[in-house]
């Protein structure tokens, strides 16, 4: 009979950054099952943006730090859903760019974390050396490195001069050479492929049933992208876009979608730089908004929707917030299933998951 | 000038905690690690491991289910140590103050010695955080025995596990 134990992760652990507890019970070297913790993050967010609808804008973007500029934008374009405010043209391709450079944000930080869960401190160091870049980049466009603060009712906060986006476009081709070298890394390295390669593998027919989103779902073959619907579609601005996905539906899978994604952002940013015509950046508005607005953006973790329901008054009644981690999360389970105890931080970072979205 | 307290402060080792924070302050403490801001260069190294660890760096506004796992943290820290609470959240609980689930802020749970501000704290403020850190453990060189002492608060409602 093989041996059993039960061993504990989080909530404090050195590869996860966030508070996430799980409980490994194994037999032997193999993982038997999972119990999922949450909550360590749970702030009430959701009560507080009842408070005061132009304080949301702000207090959105902390629901999550890494994704906080789809968190305002997909709020703020339910409320323009709610009052029939239209975004001006140049607001759309600025959402656009600071959308893409934060997915690039995000998307090499998953990566450098999958490698610092698998130990390969090398790579980690290279992902956020990119990383910073973005960050800069981010930084000369709005003013801030994290939380953007850029969006409002019907447009954006702050324009861009014609220097600083040539500056830009600059910066970001000349990454561009260096984002493919790590996506080289990524694709044919030995200790990469032997860490990632047929572990932690969700069917096509699991990720349908258990619903997710984002590149996990992308990873396991199913080519479901926000950005190509809706009323935020990019093709409406004259962007050419085409989603990526796979069909292995392991670990390596989801990191090769990130790294494809990583690039294509790049390109996406660059396309909306040079589309850039002059012109307002945001559309007036007074008075407060009555009504429901419903809103859905391809933050990096996959969709996230925002419901919103106005009363007239300063305050909101409710704003419902869906994450992509939140779904992203459960199907662990399935995924750590027979694996081997050392794959479980590599395979958990592998999906990604946002607890502070989670949780809010 | 004990020999202790003349090579700690060369080399202090870093427990990062997450209490509820966005994740943005985290990442510009992931950003200290990284070759942009590399700390490492000073002897600052990120231990995961509370009985390791000379400084807390603590984000977040604590959040009640996290409030006895920060007090284990700091418990299970060897002594001579010290605090710093990175951004607006972890210093009041500023930026969540209508959210109901927190305790707002580091300081009402332990001591805290440093408080850095800005929502996100940028990297350099916290790179001065430990450097003023490091100053207040060299002034504190004789105090070390009572502020072993020390306790946070009283716990304000009942911990469930
Ligand atoms: S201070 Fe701001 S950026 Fe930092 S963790 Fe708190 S809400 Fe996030």
């Amino acid at each position: 009979m093989p041996r059993t134990s039960t061993i504990p992760f989080g909530p404090q652990h050195p590869s996860f950054l966030e508070p996430l507890h799980l409980r490994v019970r194994l037999e032997e070297e193999k993982v038997a099952g999972v119990d999922l913790s949450l909550g360590y993050n749970h702030r009430g967010i959701e009560y507080a943006m009842e408070k005061d609808w132009k304080r949301n804008f702000f207090l959105s973007e902390r629901v999550c730090g890494i994704c906080s500029f789809h968190h305002s934008t997909t709020y703020a374009q339910a409320l323009e859903m709610v009052t029939g405010v239209q975004p001006t043209e140049r607001a759309r391709l600025l959402r656009t760019v600071l959308l893409e450079v934060q997915r690039v944000t995000s998307h090499t930080l998953a990566l450098g974390h999958i490698a610092e869960a698998m130990g390969y401190e090398n790579l980690f160091m290279h992902f956020f050396r990119e990383r910073e870049e973005y960050m800069r980049i981010a930084n000369e466009i709005s003013g801030n490195r994290v939380h953007y603060c850029m969006n409002w009712l019907g447009g954006v906060r702050r324009d861009i001069s014609p220097e600083a986006a040539r500056e830009v476009s600059r910066r970001m081709e000349a990454s561009l050479p260096r984002l493919r070298d790590l996506a080289d890394v990524v694709r044919k390295d030995s200790t990469w492929l032997k860490r990632t390669k047929g572990v932690g593998s969700l069917s096509k027919a699991q990720a349908e049933d258990w619903a997710v989103v984002g590149p996990v779902a992308r990873a396991s073959g199913i080519s479901y992208d926000v950005r190509l619907t809706g009323n935020a579609a990019y093709s409406l601005d004259g962007i050419k876009f085409k989603p990526i996905w796979r069909e292995e539906g392991d670990s390596w899978a989801r990191c090769m979608v990130r790294m494809d994604e990583t690039l294509q952002s790049v390109e996406v940013c660059l396309q909306a730089l040079s589309l850039l015509k002059e012109g307002p950046v945001a559309s007036p508005f007074k008075g407060n908004p009555s009504g429901e607005g419903f809103s859905r953006n391809e933050a990096p973790r996959g969709e996230l929707m925002y419901w919103v329901k106005a009363n007239g008054t300063a305050g909101l009644d409710r704003v419902q917030v869906r994450t992509p981690a939140f779904v992203n999360i459960p199907p662990l389970g399935e995924m750590l299933q027979g694996e081997q105890f050392a794959n479980v931080p590599v395979i958990v970072v592998s999906v990604d998951p946002c607890i502070c979205c989670t949780d809010r | 000038m004990s020999r202790r307290s003349r090579s700690r402060p060369r080399s202090p080792w870093i427990l990062h905690f997450d209490t509820g924070s966005c994740n943005g302050c985290d990442l510009e403490v992931w950003a200290l690690l990284t070759p942009r801001y590399d700390v490492e260069r000073f002897g600052i190294v990120n231990k995961a491991n509370p009985k390791h660890a000379d400084i807390l760096l603590i984000t977040g506004p604590v959040t009640k289910k996290c409030e006895a796992r920060l007090r284990a943290l700091y418990d299970q820290t060897p002594a001579p140590k010290l605090v710093v609470a990175c951004g607006n959240c972890a210093s009041t609980g500023a930026p969540f103050q209508d959210a109901y689930n927190h305790c707002h802020g580091v300081d009402s749970v332990i001591p805290v010695d440093v408080y850095v501000p800005g929502c996100a704290c940028r990297p350099e403020a916290l790179i001065d955080a430990v450097v003023l850190a490091i100053e207040k453990w060299r002034s504190l060189d004789q105090g070390w025995t009572e502020r072993e002492k020390e306790k946070g608060p009283e716990l304000g409602h009942e911990v469930r596990p």
